[in-house]
C-alpha cells in the first residue's frame, strides 16, 4: 500500500500556454471539472505553468494548502516534467508526486473540435489525479559519471571536441575508422567563404591530437560494442592491424618506397580513384598518425582471394570505360595471390622492425562515461543519376574529385586536366544539387553545396581560365560572408544560369559540339532550353548518412531519424544531444552542415560531456523493477527476461533486481504471475487507476 | 419497443464515437505522437494515451481493463523490432500480443478493435495515419459493450 | 519453364499495317525458338496514345477489353510488340490496380459489355520476354549466323522504358544492345537511344516530326553506326520512311538499313530470310541484301 501522509490533498493546474493549449481546449472548464473531483483541494487555471509565477503558484499551494499530490495538465512531460517536479520539490513536498498530463502536444495541437479535446483533456486530467494518489514518494538514484571520453570520428568535428575535453584535462579515446584522421576536410584544397587552404587549418589540430597527452588516438579502428548506461559505459574497440608497429615506426616511408609494386597499381581512396598507390601506403602526406598502411587485400605477402575493393568500396569511380589512369596491370590480373613476396619492405625498415606480417588485430576495452558520435557524411553517389553520365562519360566529375585535382598535393600536383592526363578544359559546366532536393534521390537541400560549388568555379577559374558556367536552382548562401563570396563570383565573369540540368550527353548537333560533353538545360531566367557544349563537367553532390548508420546507430542506442541522419534529441533546443543520456552528436552524422557549424556543435558536444562529468553524478530517474519479497514464490519466470541481466535469484529462492543495472523497461514485472515484481513509477495499481480514470466518470 | 430500441442503436450507431485506449512506449511512439503535436498534424480525437517506459511493460491485465471499462478499442505502440530503447521489450509484448489476441477474439473481440503497431519516434505521420485508420475501423465495428448487461433468456 | 507454354499475341494495328516486317519476323524468330504464340482472339485496336490523351476513360475501355478477353484464357501473358500498345495496355492494367476511379470506369463498362474483369494478366514486351524468359546464354548458344553486317545503333524509343522500367532501364537501357552482341553484332554508344521520334507528329507536324527523326539518324551515323535496329513499329517507320526528304534537307545522304530486333535476332537463329520481312526496308536496302544475304528477287518481293 501506498504510504500516505495523512488524507490525500490534490492541487490541479491546468496551463494556457498561451493560446497553444486555450485555443482548443477549455482551460478553465478543465480545471472546474477537476475541482469537483474526490481528493481535489486546489484546481486552478493558469496561462504559462512554467514560467516563474507558475511554478509559484505550486510552490504556494503546496505550503498554504497542505497539497500532497500534484497534477499538472500541460505540453509533453518531455519538455517540462523535470521543471514541475523541481516546482513540487521547492514546494517541499516529494518530487515524485507530481504527475503531468499531455493537453498540448497530444490534444490541443491536433484536434480540431473543442469539445472534443476539452473532453479528452478533461477525461486525462482524470485519469491522472487517480493515478497520483497512489504514487509512492521516491528518490533519485545518484549515478557517477566516468571522466573519460570516447570520440568517435576523427574528422574536423571529432578532432575539435577530443582537443576541448583534453584542454579541460578529461581523458579522450578518439577512435577514427580510416587509416589517418581528418576526414573529408583533409581532401578539401581552399575552403569557403575566406579560401583557407583546408589542410593548412586542420594539420595543427591534427597534430595537437597527435601530440596531446590526454588523446589516446586509434586510428584504423572500429567500435565494436558497447554496454552500460550514461556514466558507465563499456566499449570495445577493434583495433585492426597495419602490419607495421606505430611505436616503432619511425615515419620515415622508406618501406613505401621500397615495395616490389615498383609503380602504384591500385585505385587511391583518398584521392577519390584519381591516384594509384601501392599495398603499402600512407593515406596522404600529413597523415596522422604518420605511419604507414599495409592493406591485406591488395598485398601480395597475404595469400588470399584479392578483393577488388576499389571497384566497390569507392562510393563514386571506377568507371567502366577505360581510363589509362586506374587499371590494374593484367600482369597482376589473377585472383588468387601468392603469398610470397620478397617483403622489399621488411629489408627497408632495417633494424627498426617496425614491419611484422603476424600481427593481428587488437581489442581493446574501455570505460567511458560519455560518447560523442562525430562519424561524418557520405557523399551522394552520383551514378544513381544515370542522366548525368557519371561513369559513363570519363569527363564527368564528382566535387570531391575536383577538390583533388586542383589541390598541389593531389593526384595531379593541381594541374586540372581531363582524364586523358594532358587536356587542359576550356569550358567547365558545374551542375548543383546533385541528388539534393529531388524526390526521386534525397529531398533535403545540403546546404553546402552552392557554396563549395562557389568555391570550385574560382579555384578552377584560377588553375585553368576556362569558360565556367554554373548551373543552380537558388543560390543557397546563407553564413557569415557567404552573399559577397557569391557577388565576387559574379565579378569573376563565371556564368551562372538558372535552371536544373536535363542531361549531360555527348550526342552533337551542331560541329561545335564535336568532343565535348553538351548539358542541356531550360534557362529559366531567359525561358529559352539551351545547348551547352564543355570539355569537363562536375556534379556537385549532396551529402548523406553513411550507408551503415543503421548498424552504428543501432550499436549505441540511438535512433536515426527517416533520412538516415543521427536523431537529435530536439532539432531546436537539443540539437547535440540524443535521446540516450551520455550520448552525443557533432557535425554532418546529425546533418549538413558546413566547417563553421561543424566545430560549432563539436563545440557544443563537448560543453554537454563536460557539463555531466563536472557534475561528476546524473541523476537516475527512479524507474526501476523492485521485488515484494514476502510475495515472490521463486517461480523464476522473470529471471530470463532481463536483457541487462538485471535479476538474479537469491539462495532463499527469491528474485532480487539490482537497481545498478535495471533500466526501467518493466517487461519482467508484466511477466511475473504473482504481481510480486514491481516498478517504480509504474506501479500495476498506478496503471490500472490510470486505465479506470480515462474510461470511467467519477 | 423494439423499434425504438432499433432506431436509438442507429442513432447511435451514425453518432458512435469509439472509446480507444492507448498504450504507447516512452521512446518511440509517444515521441512520435509528440511529433506529430509540433508538427500539427490532425487526427481524431478518440485515443486516451497512457505512456509506459516500454511496450514490454504490458501486462495482458491492462488491456482486459481496457476493454472492461468500456474501450472499444485497444491500441499499443511500440518500437519497431531491433530499435527497442531496451533491447528487446517490443518483442516480449509482441509474444503477449499474440496469445491475447487470441483469447480477446475468443471472447467476442473482434479483428480491428486490439492493435499493435511499431511507430517510431520520427514517423509523427504514420501516428496520424494509425490514428485516424483505428479510429474509422472501430467506428465501423461498432460499440462494443462488454460491459453492458446481459439479456435474460428464459430457460424452459 | 514460361517459354514453352508461349505467349498470347497481341499485333496490334501498326503490325498489320506499316510495322508488318515486325510480326513477320517476330513470329519467324519465335518459330526457331519453339515458342508457341497465340493470337489474341477478336483484339482490338488500342487506341495508341492518341486516344489516351484524348479520352482517358475511353481509352482504358479499349484498353481493358483486350485485357478480359486475355484474362478469360489459361495462360496469362499478353505480349504486345509494339511500344505503344505495351504501354496504353500496361498503363490500364496499373491504373485499375491502383486508382479506385479507373478501376470504377472499367468494371463498369466491362460489366456493361458484359465481359469478365481482368486480374494476374502479365503485360509484357517482347525485349524482355526474349531478355528474360530466354535468355543470352540461348540466344548465344543457337545462334548459327553470327552478324556479319556493320554496327548497329540500338533505339529503344521512348514508350517502352518510361514510366514502367520492366523493360528495360529508363535512361540507359542496354538488353537490346546485349541482345544484339550475343549474335556477334558490334554495338555503338548510342546517346539518343530513348529520345522521342516524334510518333504520329509525322503525320500531324510534319517538320517538327522528321527534324526528330534528322537528329536521330544524324548522330546513330556519327557515332559509327550503318544501321539502326528498333522495337517500336512507329520509330521503325519514322526513321525509314522520311531518310530522302531528311538527306534533301540536310544536304547529305542518309540511306541508313532500320531494322527490326526481330529481324536480326531470327537471322541469326537460322530463320528464313524470306520470311523477315526484310522486302519492307526502304533504307539501306542494298546494305540489307548483303548483310542477310538476300537476293534481289527476295527484297524485290511485295
Amino acid at each position: 500500500m501506498p504510504e500516505r501522509n495523512g488524507a490525500v490533498r490534490v492541487g490541479v493546474y491546468v496551463c494556457h500556454c498561451g493560446s497553444n493549449i486555450a485555443g482548443i481546449v477549455d482551460c478553465k472548464e478543465v480545471a472546474e471539472y477537476a475541482a469537483g473531483l474526490i481528493h481535489v483541494v486546489v484546481s486552478r487555471d493558469y496561462k504559462y505553468m512554467c514560467s516563474d509565477p507558475g511554478q509559484d503558484l505550486i510552490r504556494n499551494d503546496i505550503q498554504e494548502h497542505k497539497l500532497n499530490r500534484i497534477v499538472v495538465a500541460a505540453c509533453s512531460p518531455h519538455l517540462h516534467e523535470h521543471t514541475f517536479r523541481v516546482a513540487t520539490a521547492n514546494g517541499g513536498l516529494n518530487p515524485y508526486y507530481m504527475t503531468m498530463v499531455n493537453i498540448r502536444e497530444q490534444d490541443s495541437w491536433v484536434h480540431t473540435d473543442r469539445q472534443a479535446a476539452t473532453e479528452k483533456a478533461s477525461d486525462l486530467v482524470r485519469a491522472a489525479i487517480r493515478r497520483v494518489v497512489l504514487q509512492r514518494p521516491l528518490e533519485k538514484a545518484r549515478v557517477p559519471i566516468d571522466p573519460n571520453v570516447l570520440v568517435v570520428g576523427g574528422g574536423i568535428a571529432g578532432i575539435h571536441a577530443a582537443l576541448t575535453l583534453a584542454n579541460a584535462g578529461k581523458h579522450v579515446y578518439l577512435v577514427e575508422r580510416e587509416a589517418t584522421i581528418g576526414g573529408h576536410m583533409a581532401m578539401f584544397d581552399k575552403t569557403f567563404p575566406t579560401l583557407d587552404c583546408a589542410a593548412c587549418i586542420l594539420t595543427p589540430k591534427m597534430s595537437a591530437v597527435k601530440a596531446h597527452p590526454n588523446i589516446t588516438l586509434w586510428a584504423y579502428s572500429d567500435v565494436e560494442k558497447v554496454d552500460g548506461y550514461v556514466g558507465n559505459y563499456k566499449v570495445r574497440v577493434r583495433r585492426r592491424t597495419r602490419y607495421i608497429r606505430e611505436d616503432l615506426c619511425a615515419g620515415c616511408q622508406e618501406c613505401i618506397e621500397a615495395c616490389v609494386y615498383k609503380q602504384p597499381k591500385f585505385a587511391d581512396e583518398f584521392n577519390q580513384g584519381l591516384g594509384k598507390r601501392r599495398p603499402i601506403y600512407l593515406p596522404f602526406p600529413q597523415a596522422i598518425p604518420q605511419t604507414p598502411v599495409i592493406d591485406r587485400d591488395t598485398c601480395i605477402e597475404f595469400n588470399e582471394p584479392r578483393k577488388i575493393r576499389w571497384l566497390t568500396s569507392l562510393s563514386q569511380g571506377a568507371f567502366s570505360a577505360p581510363r589509362g589512369q586506374c587499371c590494374l596491370s593484367p600482369h597482376f590480373a589473377r585472383l588468387w595471390k601468392s603469398g610470397k613476396c620478397k617483403k622489399t619492405c621488411l629489408e627497408a625498415c632495417g633494424d627498426r622492425h617496425a614491419i611484422d606480417f603476424k600481427l593481428q588485430d587488437q581489442l581493446e576495452e574501455i570505460k567511458v562515461g560519455t560518447i560523442i558520435l562525430a562519424t561524418g557524411f557520405q557523399p551522394f553517389d552520383a551514378k544513381r543519376i544515370p542522366y548525368y553520365g557519371y561513369g559513363h562519360y570519363p569527363n564527368v566529375y564528382t566535387s570531391l574529385e575536383i577538390e583533388r585535382l586542383v589541390n598541389a598535393s593531389g593526384p595531379a600536383a593541381g594541374e586540372v586536366v581531363l582524364r586523358d592526363g594532358k587536356t587542359v578544359p576550356k569550358s567547365i559546366g558545374i551542375i548543383h544539387c546533385v541528388g539534393s532536393r529531388d524526390e526521386n534521390t534525397n529531398r533535403w537541400c545540403s546546404r553546402v553545396c552552392c557554396m563549395y560549388s562557389l568555391k570550385l568555379a574560382h579555384l578552377l577559374k584560377e588553375h585553368t581560365g576556362a569558360d565556367i558556367f554554373n548551373f543552380y536552382i537558388d543560390m543557397r548562401t546563407p553564413g557569415k560572408s557567404f552573399e559577397e563570396f557569391y557577388q565576387r563570383l559574379l565579378s569573376e565573369g563565371v556564368h551562372f544560369i538558372r535552371g536544373k540540368v536535363a542531361e549531360v550527353t555527348d550526342w552533337v548537333f551542331d560541329p561545335s559540339e564535336e568532343g565535348k560533353l553538351t548539358l542541356r538545360v531550360e534557362d529559366t531566367l531567359l525561358g529559352v532550353v539551351r545547348r551547352i557544349p564543355v570539355d569537363m563537367v562536375v556534379l556537385s553532390v549532396g551529402m548523406e548518412g553513411h550507408q551503415d548508420a543503421q548498424d552504428v546507430r543501432r550499436l549505441f542506442n540511438i535512433t536515426c531519424s527517416t533520412e538516415g541522419f543521427f536523431q537529435e534529441r530536439h532539432p531546436k533546443l537539443a540539437p547535440v544531444n540524443t535521446f540516450t543520456d551520455g550520448i552525443f552528436l557533432a557535425g554532418c552524422c546529425q546533418g549538413p552542415k558546413d566547417i563553421p557549424d561543424t566545430v560549432a556543435q563539436a563545440g557544443a558536444a563537448a560543453a554537454e560531456a563536460l557539463a555531466l562529468i563536472c557534475a561528476g553524478y546524473v541523476e537516475q530517474e527512479p524507474n526501476c523493477a523492485y521485488v515484494i519479497e514476502e510475495e515472490c514464490s521463486g517461480c523464476k519466470t522473470c529471471i530470463p527476461l532481463c536483457p541487462y541481466s538485471a535479476i538474479s535469484f537469491r539462495e532463499d529462492n527469491r528474485a532480487e533486481v539490482n537497481p545498478v543495472l535495471c533500466k526501467g523497461c518493466g517487461t519482467c514485472v508484466a511477466a511475473c504471475p504473482s504481481g510480486s515484481l514491481q516498478q517504480r513509477m509504474f506501479e500495476d495499481d498506478e496503471l490500472f487507476e490510470e486505465i479506470e480514470g480515462v474510461l470511467v466518470h467519477a | 419497443m423494439l423499434e425504438t430500441v432499433k432506431e436509438a442503436k442507429n442513432q447511435e450507431a451514425t453518432a458512435f464515437e469509439p472509446r480507444i485506449v492507448a498504450f504507447f512506449c516512452n521512446w518511440c511512439t509517444y515521441l512520435a505522437a509528440d511529433l506529430a503535436g509540433t508538427s500539427r498534424m490532425k487526427y481524431p480525437p478518440n485515443a486516451r494515451v497512457i505512456r509506459v517506459m516500454c511496450s514490454g511493460r504490458l501486462d495482458p491485465q491492462f488491456i482486459l481493463k481496457a476493454f472492461a471499462d468500456g474501450a472499444d478499442g485497444v491500441l499499443i505502440g511500440g518500437c519497431h523490432p531491433g530499435d527497442c530503447h531496451y533491447q528487446e521489450g517490443n518483442y516480449k509484448c509482441l509474444r503477449r500480443f499474440h496469445l491475447l489476441k487470441r483469447v480477446v477474439k475468443e471472447m467476442g473481440i473482434e479483428d480491428g478493435r486490439f492493435r499493435l503497431e511499431w511507430i517510431s519516434a520520427s514517423e509523427g505521420d504514420r501516428l496520424r495515419t494509425v490514428m485516424i485508420d483505428m479510429v474509422e475501423k472501430v467506428r465501423a465495428l461498432g460499440p462494443l459493450h462488454w460491459n453492458a448487461p446481459v439479456e435474460e433468456v428464459a430457460v424452459s | 519453364m514460361p517459354e514453352n507454354r508461349g505467349y498470347l499475341y497481341f499485333p496490334g494495328c501498326s503490325l498489320r499495317a506499316t510495322g508488318v516486317a515486325y510480326e513477320e519476323s517476330l513470329l519467324e524468330l519465335f518459330r526457331v525458338l519453339d515458342i508457341p504464340l497465340q493470337e489474341l482472339e477478336d483484339w482490338n485496336c488500342c487506341g495508341a496514345t492518341s486516344y489516351m490523351a484524348v479520352d482517358e476513360g475511353s481509352a482504358f475501355l479499349l484498353s481493358a477489353r483486350n485485357l478480359s478477353i486475355a484474362g478469360q484464357k489459361e495462360n496469362h501473358d499478353l505480349m504486345p510488340p509494339c511500344s505503344a500498345c505495351y504501354l496504353v495496355l500496361r498503363k490500364t492494367q496499373d491504373y485499375v490496380a491502383h486508382y479506385p476511379e479507373a478501376r470504377r470506369i472499367v468494371e463498369e463498362g466491362l460489366k456493361a459489355a458484359e465481359l469478365k474483369p481482368f486480374n494476374g494478366v502479365r503485360v509484357r514486351h517482347p525485349l524482355e520476354i526474349l531478355y528474360n524468359d530466354v535468355g543470352l546464354a540461348r540466344i548465344k548458344a543457337q545462334t548459327v549466323r553470327k552478324w556479319q553486317g556493320g554496327k548497329i545503333a540500338c533505339y529503344y524509343g521512348c514508350q517502352a522504358v518510361r514510366p514502367y522500367d520492366e523493360v528495360d532501364r529508363p535512361h540507359d537501357p542496354i538488353r537490346m544492345d546485349e541482345l544484339m552482341r550475343a549474335v556477334g553484332a558490334e554495338t555503338v554508344d548510342y546517346s539518343l537511344k530513348t529520345k522521342c521520334c516524334g510518333g504520329s507528329l509525322t503525320g500531324t507536324i510534319h517538320d517538327v516530326g522528321v527534324w526528330l527523326n534528322y537528329i536521330l539518324l544524324k548522330e546513330a551515323v556519327r557515332k559509327g553506326a550503318e544501321a539502326i535496329v528498333t522495337i517500336c513499329p512507329l520509330c521503325q517507320f519514322n526513321l525509314d520512311a522520311y531518310q530522302s526528304e531528311i538527306s534533301k534537307e540536310a544536304g547529305k545522304a542518309f540511306d541508313v538499313p532500320i531494322l527490326y530486333f526481330t529481324q536480326v535476332l531470327g537471322w541469326a537463329l537460322g530463320g528464313d530470310p524470306k520470311a523477315l520481312g526484310l522486302h519492307r526496308s526502304i533504307g539501306g536496302r542494298g546494305l540489307v541484301r548483303k548483310w542477310f544475304s538476300v537476293s534481289q528477287e527476295v527484297l524485290a518481293h511485295a
